[in-house]
């Protein structure tokens, strides 16, 4: 059965999160592993926008608060839960969907407060990848670029 | 029931801040509490937030933390309804 990995969006104020979470799902299609991106309208427009024949988001999009719903009632979970943070919001939805799926979970922290964010995290999850950034994606990319050896886990 | 917050009406007792100072104002302000998991549904919302997430009941309304991704964490207040009663019933002290 092929594995999936929830791709969790925050607000996409900041410019780095579309790019990376697009590169992260290319990464993750190119394991086997099937994206789902989960976000509020705006952050998911932006990725079907930018990827209109769903190249690298093949899987599903749902609505974020549904997609807490369905984990909660256990009507969906996932191997991998990626969650993007950079604000205290994103460390809410972090915490919930760790209490929530059984899945390997992972932070991808930036922005202003990465450093502070990143402290909050590891204290939640045990894998966060974390570079103070805001229009640049490529230290996350690489951070991204690391994370296929433990993706088989 | 309704089914989004907007349909609620609810009263803003803390705005565009952190889900940890909602958590305390409704510890410090209720008297009656109950601690829930995150995805907990309370007026068809799952609450969202750093476990335990509190739930207050004052008087007849229920206090909550809710959070929105672009715009922080909000301490609302909203009418209670018969999901007090539920909640007595489900999350006995």
């Amino acid at each position: 059965m092929t594995k999936t990995a929830l791709l969790a969006l925050g607000c996409p104020e900041f410019p780095v999160q579309t790019s990376t979470a697009i590169y992260l799902a290319y990464k993750l299609q190119k394991h086997g592993i099937t994206p789902v991106f989960a976000g509020n309208k705006s952050a998911l427009l932006l990725v079907k926008v930018a990827d209109p024949e769903r190249h690298y988001c093949n899987g599903k999009m749902m609505n974020l608060d549904m997609t807490i719903g369905a984990l909660s009632t256990r009507n969906i979970d996932f191997d991998f839960c990626f969650v993007f943070v950079h604000s205290d919001s994103g460390i809410a939805y972090l915490a919930s969907i760790h209490a929530l799926s059984k899945g390997k979970m992972v932070a991808i922290v930036f922005g202003k407060c990465a450093e502070e964010l990143t402290e909050q995290c590891k204290n939640i999850c045990e894998h966060v990848l974390a570079a103070p950034v805001i229009h640049n994606p490529l230290p996350l990319k690489e951070l991204i670029d690391g994370v296929s050896t433990w993706l088989h886990v | 029931m309704a089914s989004c917050i907007e349909e609620l009406d609810y009263e803003i007792l803390l705005a565009h801040t952190t889900f940890a100072k909602c958590s305390k104002l409704i510890q410090n302000r209720c008297r009656e509490i109950y601690f829930v998991t995150p995805g907990y549904k309370i007026f068809n919302i799952y609450l969202i937030g750093i476990p335990p997430l509190p739930i207050g009941i004052e008087d007849d309304h229920v206090l909550i933390a809710y959070i929105k991704p672009c715009h922080g964490a909000f301490a609302l207040k909203i009418p209670g309804g018969s999901e007090i009663e539920r909640i007595r019933k489900e999350l006995k002290k």
